[in-house]
């Protein structure tokens, strides 16, 4: 019986995680083949009419332009794996130098945002969920509903009005560096923080409550009641274990919406991050460097997918107690 | 006579309908004394759960008690303060509901389950709880009640269930139980056991009980006391056996009356009257596990064979083999002679003009978007090819032959009662003359007094027209009225099959026996008898024989 | 008719704020040339200059008349946003109808592509495309309803199955119908509230999606008129404590929040409808 029950969710979660290692997979290969699918030749298009046949001609060699499209997958696979993301084209330093800090930058300003915002989020959620059809509800999903109506850099224009021009609290750009202390930097990164977490939170908050309501209104929670328990008691002993799998994948959803979600508010705030590289890239139509950072952003994006699929797993009764 | 345990005077609860209030329950009195097992019994919308709960001063979302005084030993319950009402739920007065697996929690073992009233309230420890469960489920016959307690909720049968939570109920020894349709979820020969299970316990420690149900016959077995309601309102209360024998009102009397009409006996049948032949059907869903074994079945022109059997059985399976929906693994499906091609795509529009279904859920049978000209009107169109002008005639023709007015042409299902939508599946099959229909438990979602016009309808139309049915359910009482044959399954196999008379008169095969034996009867004695002849039966063959093994 | 105006007359206040704010955004776009009162592109007076009688909401970073220029964005904006939500809708429940429906090997192989497309951030997708393909808006269109109808072929897949288990569409099988009519008369006028109300978060999440890649500089090009391009050209000002882009922001905020007030009511109506 004990050896059933490893297995049974085991074999679910071998399963998830192997699905999630082909998404992997097929999104490098989208990649890879869209950048091939370029209509045109990729040489002429970024060096322009002007370009002479023999700038074209080493181009296409610097990039290996050459050889059939199979063994090029392959090797810049490989080379990706490896941590080797080739050289960027504006500016012939290595992708990786490039990509590096920027990414943990991006990191820092999205795991600060989580600290502050899946705690309020989920507390939020679970009153207003306690308190439905109470003014505080009401008030709450009114605020959370404009928000998320929201776009993030109108959120953000707010705040640098409001919390920089206005009153001057906090700077408008959120320039950070090496040099910096923590604390110096956590102080330049308080509005577009602030911007993320209003943002996160609202979709959040919502999704939570909406899981906690379905709970509520489950029948077992009526018997619940029904023996005279008290409420504290049928929140946290009967609705939250049931309600841990719902709010697990909300939180862990929302957390790949964040690292996706930065791209906006870098810009918004010039922070040196893989977003703001991102956008900068495309506009200058840097494909090594688009490359490599669209397939950061999306296995970041996947693995918190995947992250919460699983714990969403793990954390079901039913699942994990099978017959 | 001592002051009643419970009394509940002019009680009034409304329920939110879009932005008002309206009366659900409009003004009921009810007292219930010590040891009392008192019956309340309606068809849905008759407000009865609604009623039962309100003993305990508990509404559900969108309700609420408007009026009227709830008495509970010398206490006021009508506007306690909600500590005072937690002391006494799940203490003094305990709740079953129908789904047990709807209504245990699914985190938590059974025990834990049960031990968490008597703990909560300062009753027992919860070593002392856990001694007591062992002992409640061994009084309730639960297999290895050592054990069970240990497992979680989907880990344990229906039935199981079902008596795992009639035990919860009884962990702090209430003196009220009320129990909210324990038993409509569960296949007859289940049923028995934990009725028995519920008798029993409720005597033994003189625990009074609201015992809430739409089934007259099983309200018999337990009630002293009866309270038929209708519409929120009060249609007649009486002692038990007094109600069944005389019942005062009308509306007790029909429902008192339900499936006393019985179909004529048939003529000899002919070999030539054959329309369907199943030979040796084998079927299965997985590819692995056989739902269906080997079945043989013959239905004749104008006659009614009942396929009987109890969840489980491959019962519905069998009528997807004949559809078509689920091609056999062995077999064949001959229909007028001619074997049909196994699966529905490959079958001609007039092999499925021929065979037609009616389904249990008349409100999801319907597309709620269309209207009844389009349900009715589309297999014209599509198996004869009527004009607008044809199918219109054709249309009030129908109505009127399943008796309803010819304006309904216009409505959407959403406007007709549960019993004018079934009519209407009714219709759309007449529409395609079909020889056959197949009629899967199209009775089971009514209630009593509407099931029996459709049956009879049903009859009438067959003596019209001479069409056949094939009529799938579960449930004896209808099988008895209006079968001409009579086929019991049993996990996926055939136990016994003959015409009526015979399958109906002993010796029965042991499985009938067990099915026909456990169908609740008026007789308030009936449960004790039955269990009383069981028991001996048992202790003649195998006389040392454990109870709980 | 008589039923809709009773539905409309019963609405909460919150549904008919909303309404009401997409019916001015609305006749704002549709009468954009009468309505503004200098050209989409006319320079009319000096940079960034602040509210006046002239100049209701102040002037761009180029001079032009800031209001003109928020009118027929309104129109730009709005317009192509409802031909990708039009576009991702009519690809999406076609696709997901069809995998309902059939089941099978098409349901496993349009829910694989659809779940891989799903496991990319939208976002970075199309940022990736367009640096592949150019910004030009039929390929903003293409791309954006492609990413988009995944969304909507979820939705409607799952909206369709609950639907397809029903015994009606059974009903309809055993007769004999084809898949046209079990899609067409069947499945579709019973899925039409969820995907209503869906259409109407679509549409919202399509028009952000527009404005921040508008924003980013990857969007509509200038100087067709767009509010996500116009905060992006006076970004700069905010600095300087003038709040212009503020005004194309609101706009966008506004839109949306109307539609959602609209889309939350109808969620509320269309759930009270099922019980």
């Amino acid at each position: 019986m004990e050896l059933l029950k490893f297995n049974g969710i085991t074999a679910l979660v071998l399963k998830r995680v192997g699905l999630g290692l082909v998404t992997l997979w097929v999104i490098s290969l989208l990649i890879f083949v869209g950048v091939e699918a370029l209509p045109g030749d990729l040489a002429e298009a970024v060096l322009g009419q002007s370009a002479t046949p023999e700038t074209v001609a080493a181009f296409r060699k610097e990039l290996k332009l050459d050889m059939p499209p199979h063994v090029r997958y392959f090797a810049w696979l490989g080379a990706f794996v490896k941590g080797d993301f080739g050289n960027s084209l504006a500016n012939q330093r290595p992708v990786v130098d490039l990509i590096s800090w920027r990414f943990a930058n991006s990191l820092f300003l999205a795991g600060v945002t989580a600290m502050i915002a899946v705690p309020v989020a989920v507390l939020l959620g679970i009153l207003a969920a306690l308190y439905r059809n109470t003014l505080f509800d009401r008030l709450i999903s009114m605020a959370t509903l404009s928000t998320i109506s929201f776009p993030e850099f109108f959120v953000a224009y707010i705040l640098i009005a409001l919390l920089s021009v206005q009153v001057v609290i906090f700077p408008s750009i959120s320039n950070i560096n090496e040099q910096m202390s923590f604390w110096q930097k956590l102080y330049a990164i308080c509005l577009p923080c602030l911007t993320l977490a209003m943002v996160v939170t609202a979709h959040m908050m919502r999704q939570t409550r909406a899981a906690i309501i379905n709970i509520l209104s489950s029948p077992f929670i009526e018997m619940a009641n029904l023996k005279g328990l008290r409420k504290l008691r049928v929140v946290v002993l009967h609705a939250f274990p049931n309600a841990l799998s719902p709010v697990i994948n909300v939180i862990a959803l929302n957390l790949a919406y964040l690292v996706v979600g930065v791209v906006i508010v870098e810009v918004v705030f010039v922070y040196p991050g893989l977003g703001q590289l991102l956008v900068d890239s495309v506009s200058k139509r840097d494909i090594p460097v688009v490359q490599a950072s669209g397939l950061i952003f999306a296995g970041t994006y996947v693995m918190l997918n995947l992250l919460a699929d699983v714990l969403s797993i793990v954390s079901n009764p039913r699942l994990r107690n099978p017959r | 006579m001592t002051a009643p345990l419970l009394e509940m005077k002019n009680i009034v609860i409304e329920g939110l309908s879009g932005e008002s209030w309206l009366p659900i329950i409009k003004g009921l009195d009810l007292t219930l004394h010590k040891g009392e097992v008192l019956g309340l019994i309606g068809e849905s919308g008759a407000g009865k759960s609604t009623f039962g709960l309100a003993s305990m001063a508990y509404t559900r979302q969108g309700c609420r008690i408007a009026s009227g005084s709830i008495r509970f030993d010398g206490k006021e319950l009508f506007g306690a303060p909600d500590s005072e009402l937690r002391e006494l739920r799940g203490a003094r007065i305990a709740y079953v509901a129908q789904s047990a697996a709807a209504s245990f929690n699914p985190a938590h073992r059974l025990i834990r389950q049960y031990a968490e009233a008597p703990v909560q309230h300062g009753i027992m420890s919860y070593a002392e709880a856990e001694e007591k469960a062992v002992a409640t489920y061994q009084q309730l016959l639960l297999p290895d009640p050592e054990n069970i307690g240990y497992r979680f909720p989907h880990q344990v049968s229906g039935g199981q269930l079902q008596r795992a939570m009639v035990a919860m109920a009884m962990s702090c020894q209430p003196d009220i139980i009320i129990f909210d349709e324990p038993t409509t979820a569960l296949d007859v020969t289940t049923q028995i056991e934990v009725l028995a299970a519920i008798k029993d316990i409720t005597r033994r420690f003189n625990t009074a009980a609201i015992y809430i149900t739409h089934d007259l016959a099983v309200v018999a077995q337990l009630a002293d006391r009866i309270m038929v309601l209708r519409y929120g309102e009060l249609v007649e209360e009486n002692d038990a056996r007094e109600m069944l024998a005389n019942p005062r009102e009308t509306y007790t009397r029909d429902l008192l009356a339900v499936r006393s009409f019985k179909k004529g006996k048939s003529d000899a049948a002919l070999k030539e009257d054959v329309i369907l032949e199943i030979n040796g059907v084998t079927a299965s869903y997985t590819g692995t596990e056989n739902v269906l074994e080997d079945i043989d079945l013959e239905i004749r022109k104008g006659r009614t064979v009942a396929l009987v059997g109890e969840s489980g059985s491959g019962k519905s399976t069998l009528a997807r083999v004949i559809t078509g929906l689920l091609p056999p693994v062995q077999g064949e499906v001959v229909f007028k002679g001619e074997a049909l091609p196994p699966a529905l795509k490959s079958r001609k529009r007039k092999d499925l003009q021929r065979l037609q279904m009616i389904y249990q859920m008349p409100d999801t049978a319907l597309n709620p978007r269309q209207k009844i000209r389009k349900v009715i009107g589309r297999p014209l169109a599509f198996y004869f090819n009527y004009s607008r002008q044809q199918q219109e005639k054709r249309i009030l023709e129908l109505l009127d032959q399943i008796e309803l007015p010819a304006d309904y042409i216009d409505r959407y299902p959403t406007e007709l009662s549960g019993g004018e939508k079934q009519r209407i599946c009714i219709a759309r099959a007449l529409a395609a003359e079909p020889d056959l229909i197949i009629c899967d438990e199209v009775t089971s979602a009514l209630d009593q007094l509407v099931a029996e016009e459709i049956l009879k309808l049903l009859l009438n139309l067959q003596r019209k027209l001479q069409v056949s049915y094939l009529f799938i359910t579960h449930d004896l009482a209808t099988v008895k009225a209006i079968s001409d044959e009579i086929v019991v399954m049993l996990n996926g196999r055939i136990v016994e099959k003959g015409p009526k008379q015979e399958i109906l008169k002993p010796p029965h095969h042991e499985y009938t026996d067990l099915l026909l034996s456990s169908v609740p009867e008026m007789d308030p004695d009936w449960l004790d008898g039955l269990l009383e002849a069981r028991a001996e039966q048992e202790n003649g063959e195998k006389p040392m024989m454990e109870p709980a093994a | 008719m008589t039923a809709t105006f009773k539905l409309l007359r019963s609405s909460p206040f919150s549904a008919r704020l909303g309404m009401a704010m997409v019916l001015i955004t609305l006749l704002a776009a549709i009468f954009a040339p009468v309505v503004a009162p200098y050209g989409e592109t006319e320079v009319a007076g000096d940079v960034w200059l602040p509210a006046s009688a002239d100049h209701w909401v102040g002037t761009d970073n180029l001079g032009r008349d800031l209001f003109s220029r928020l009118v027929y964005g309104a129109r730009n904006t709005i317009a192509i946003a409802f031909l990708i939500t039009a576009l991702s809708f009519i690809v999406g429940t076609m696709w997901g109808f069809l995998a309902a429906t059939v089941g099978g090997w098409m349901d496993q192989l349009l829910s694989r592509i659809v779940d891989i497309l799903m496991a990319f951030p939208t976002l970075i997708f199309a940022l990736m495309v367009l640096s592949v393909v150019g910004t030009s808006i039929p390929a903003l269109v293409v791309v954006i309803a492609l990413l988009d109808s995944t969304r909507v072929y979820r939705l409607s897949r799952a909206v369709a199955m609950d639907i397809e288990v029903m015994e009606f569409v059974e009903a309809a099988r055993l007769r004999g119908e084809g898949l046209w009519w079990l899609m067409r008369h069947e499945i579709l006028p019973n899925a039409m509230p969820p995907l209503v109300a869906e259409f109407g978060l679509r549409f919202c999440f399509v028009f952000l999606f527009i404005a921040a890649l508008s924003f980013l500089g990857l969007g509509i090009q200038p100087p067709t008129a767009d509010w996500g391009s116009m905060v992006r050209e006076n970004s700069g000002a905010i600095t300087f404590g003038i709040f212009t882009p503020l005004w194309p922001a609101g706009a966008i905020a506004f839109l949306t929040v109307g539609v959602n007030l609209v889309v939350d009511w109808f969620l509320h109506i269309a759930s009270g409808l099922e019980d």
